[in-house]
C-alpha cells in the first residue's frame, strides 16, 4: 500500500502540470507543435490519469457523464458555427477572412475558435470512450 | 445571397440538425429536428437543380480556397438528380419514423437515433456534392459510421453483429477507395476530380493509374453490395430498424452507385475508356450474376426483410449492368433505375416496417392473411412489388426496357433474354409473399393485427403511386437520367 500512496501523492502534484501542458498545446498550436487535437488528448489524459488511481466514480463527480455526452456536439457545434460566422460576413462557409479588421486576423481568429471546438469534441470523445470501455459490467 | 450558399447549405444543415439531436434527450423534440431538416433537403436540392438547369455547373469553393488547391462542392446534371433522390426520399419517409422509431428504439436512444440518421444523411449528401476526392472518402465515413450505428441500434441482437460484420467490409471498402486515391494524388498532385481527369488525359494507361482505378472500382463496390462483395447487405437489412433499413435502401447503395459512375466516367473516362478493358467486362458478368444468384436466395428467405434485401443485391446488378453496357442508353437505365429502385425498394421496406409494427413479425409463415387485416399496406406492398418485377406501368418496366435496348444497341441479343429471365424470379418472391398476404387466413398476431396508422400510410402509399406515376410519365426521371448520362459520356470524352 506504499507505493499506492506515492502513486496518489505524485499524481495530484502532476494533474494541474499537464493541464497547464494541455493548455500550452492548445494555444501555442500557432506557433509550434500542438493544437486542439493534442491538447484535447492530454486534457482527457489528466482526468483519466485520475480516473485510475482514484477510481471510476471520482473521475464521473469530476467530469460527469451529461457533461461529456453535451461536449461532443457542443464543440462541433463551434467549429460547423465558425464556418457559418464566415457566411454571415458575407464570405464561402469556413472563410475567415472577414471575422476580423484584415485576413490575416481573421484568419487567426477562426482558427483560434475552430482549434477550441476540436479541444472540446476530442477531450470528451476520449473520456466518453474511456467511460464506456471501464463502466462495463458494473 | 443565400441561393450562391445552397451546395453548402445542403450539407451543414443536417449537420447543425444531428448536433442538434445529439444535445437534447427527448425523442420527440429529435424527430421534430429531424422532420423540419428532412422536408427543407429537397426545396435546397430543387433550388439547386434550378441553378444547374439555368447556368449549367453550379462551384462552390469552401474557405474561400479557389479549386484545385481547395475543396470545391460542384453540382452538375449528375449529381444534383442523386441530390434530389436521397432528399426527396428522406422528406417522404420522416413521418414513418415518427411512430416505428418509438416502438422499435428504447426512449434514451432515440434522439441518438435521429443523430445518427441525419449525419448519415449530411454524408450521403456530402459524398454526392463534393468534387474533392478526399472530401468525398470524408463524407463516405461519415455516412459509413452513422450507418453502423443505426444498424447496431436495431431490436434484434443479431444487429450488433451485423453492425460489425458490415463495419469491417465497409472500412475495408473505404482503405481500398482511399488508397487509390493516394495513387491519384501521387501521379497527378491533385484531388479535385476535374483537374484530376485534366491530368489524366496525359498519362493515359500507365501502371499506376490503372492500379488506382482497380483500387477505387473495388473498394466502391464493396460499398454498392456489387456481388460477390454483398455478403454483408443482408444481414445489416434485415436487422436493422425499420426506418433505417428503408433509408438506407433506398439511397445508401445509390449514393455509392453515382460515385461509381463519377469515377468511371467522370475521372477516369478522360485517360481511359471504359469499354477498352476488363473492367467492363467483369461488371457486366459480376451484374448477371447478381441478377440471377441473389433473386435466387431471395425466393428461398423466410425473412421478408432478408428476402427484399437479397432483391436489393440483384436490383444493384441492373444498375452496374446499365454502367457496363457504357453506352448513353445504358447508363440512362442505370441511373432512372437508382431513381426508380430508391421508390421501389422505400416503399416496400416501409410496407414491411409497417406490417411489423402491428405485428412484431417481418417472417413469411408467420404472416399467412395479412393482406386481409392491413389491405392498404398490403396493396402499397403489392403495386410497389409489381414495380420491382418490371410490368408495364410501373417504374421497374422503363428501366429494364431501357437496358433490353441498351443491350441491342451494344450487340448483346441474348442480353434482354436474361432481364426478362431474372424478372421471372422476381415474380417468385413478390409473388410469393403476396400468396401468402392474401389467399390465407389470419392467425396468430396477424389475426388481431389493425391497419397500419396514417403516419405510416401516407409515406408507403405516395411511393407506391410514385411508382405508378413516373412509369407513366418519364419526362422527370427518365428525361433527367438521359442528360445526366449525356453529361457524363459528354466529359469522359
Amino acid at each position: 500500500m506504499l507505493l499506492d500512496v506515492i502513486l496518489r501523492v505524485i499524481t495530484k502534484l502532476l494533474l494541474p502540470f499537464i493541464l497547464v501542458f494541455a493548455l500550452y498545446v492548445q494555444f501555442h498550436g500557432d506557433y509550434g507543435p500542438g493544437g486542439g487535437f493534442q491538447a484535447g488528448v492530454i486534457a482527457a489524459a489528466s482526468v483519466i490519469l485520475y480516473a485510475m488511481l482514484f477510481g471510476l466514480e471520482a473521475a464521473r463527480a469530476l467530469v460527469p457523464v451529461w457533461v461529456v455526452e453535451k461536449m461532443i456536439p457542443i464543440g462541433v457545434l463551434i467549429y460547423a458555427g465558425v464556418g457559418v460566422a464566415g457566411m454571415f460576413t458575407g464570405q464561402a462557409f469556413l472563410d475567415y477572412n472577414h471575422l476580423a479588421h484584415d485576413s490575416v486576423h481573421g484568419q487567426e481568429w477562426g482558427v483560434f475558435l475552430v482549434e477550441v471546438g476540436v479541444f472540446v469534441t476530442v477531450s470528451s470523445t476520449m473520456l466518453g470512450i474511456f467511460y464506456a470501455f471501464a463502466g462495463r459490467g458494473r | 445571397m443565400i441561393l450562391d450558399h445552397l451546395p453548402i447549405i445542403q450539407v451543414i444543415v443536417p449537420l447543425f440538425g444531428a448536433l442538434l439531436c445529439a444535445l437534447t434527450r427527448s425523442g420527440k423534440v429529435a424527430w421534430v429536428i429531424a422532420a423540419i431538416v428532412s422536408l427543407l433537403m429537397p426545396l435546397v436540392a430543387i433550388g439547386l437543380l434550378q441553378q444547374v438547369l439555368s447556368q449549367g455547373v453550379v462551384s462552390y469553393a469552401i474557405g474561400g480556397w479557389l479549386p484545385p488547391v481547395g475543396i470545391e462542392y460542384r453540382v452538375d446534371l449528375l449529381n444534383v438528380f442523386v441530390l434530389l433522390v436521397v432528399s426527396i426520399v428522406g422528406a417522404v419517409m420522416i413521418p414513418f419514423a415518427a411512430r416505428s422509431v418509438a416502438a422499435e428504439i428504447p426512449e434514451h436512444k432515440q434522439s441518438w437515433f435521429y443523430s445518427m440518421y441525419l449525419l448519415c444523411m449530411c454524408g450521403l449528401l456530402g459524398i454526392t456534392i463534393t468534387g474533392d476526392a478526399f472530401n468525398a472518402f470524408v463524407f463516405l465515413e461519415v455516412s459509413s459510421l452513422a450507418t453502423y450505428t443505426l444498424i447496431a441500434l436495431g431490436s434484434d441482437r443479431r444487429a450488433l453483429i451485423a453492425s460489425y460484420q458490415y463495419l469491417i467490409v465497409g472500412t475495408i471498402g473505404a482503405t481500398f477507395y482511399i488508397i487509390g486515391v493516394g495513387i491519384l494524388l501521387t501521379v497527378t498532385g491533385t484531388l479535385n476530380m476535374v483537374d484530376i481527369a485534366d491530368k489524366l488525359g496525359d498519362i493515359g494507361q500507365t501502371r499506376p493509374v490503372l492500379a488506382a482505378l482497380a483500387f477505387i472500382i473495388v473498394g466502391i463496390s464493396l460499398k454498392l453490395a456489387l456481388f460477390p462483395l454483398h455478403v454483408w447487405l443482408p444481414n445489416a437489412y434485415a436487422y436493422a430498424p425499420s426506418f433505417a433499413t428503408s433509408f438506407l435502401a433506398a439511397t445508401a447503395t445509390k449514393v455509392a452507385v453515382y460515385l461509381f459512375v463519377r469515377f468511371v466516367f467522370g475521372v477516369f473516362g478522360t485517360g481511359i475508356e471504359f469499354g477498352s478493358f476488363a473492367v467492363a467486362d467483369v461488371l457486366l458478368v459480376l451484374s448477371i450474376f447478381a441478377m440471377f444468384g441473389a433473386s435466387i436466395v431471395a425466393v428461398f428467405e423466410n425473412n421478408i426483410k432478408r428476402a427484399l434485401a437479397y432483391s436489393s443485391v440483384s436490383q444493384i446488378g441492373y444498375m452496374t449492368l446499365g454502367i457496363a453496357l457504357g453506352n448513353l442508353t445504358g447508363l440512362t437505365g442505370g441511373l432512372v433505375h437508382l431513381f426508380n429502385h430508391a421508390l421501389i425498394k422505400g416503399g416496400l421496406f416501409m410496407a414491411v416496417g409497417a406490417v411489423a409494427y402491428r405485428t412484431g413479425t417481418a417472417r413469411i409463415n408467420e404472416l399467412g392473411g395479412i393482406g386481409r387485416r392491413m389491405p392498404w399496406t398490403m396493396a402499397a406492398f403489392t403495386i410497389a412489388g409489381m414495380a420491382i418485377i418490371g410490368v408495364p406501368g410501373t417504374v421497374g418496366f422503363i428501366s429494364k426496357y431501357l437496358l433490353a435496348v441498351a443491350s441491342f444497341e451494344q450487340g448483346y441479343w441474348w442480353l434482354p433474354f436474361l432481364i426478362v429471365l431474372s424478372s421471372l424470379i422476381a415474380v417468385l418472391y413478390i409473388g410469393r409473399i403476396v400468396e401468402v398476404a392474401w389467399f390465407r387466413e389470419p392467425t396468430g398476431a396477424v389475426a388481431t393485427a389493425t391497419e397500419a396508422p396514417l403516419s405510416m400510410l401516407i409515406p408507403i402509399w405516395i411511393l407506391a403511386l410514385a411508382c405508378v406515376l413516373f412509369g407513366l410519365d418519364t419526362e422527370f426521371s427518365a428525361g433527367l437520367a438521359e442528360r445526366a448520362a449525356a453529361f457524363m459520356m459528354g466529359a469522359g470524352g
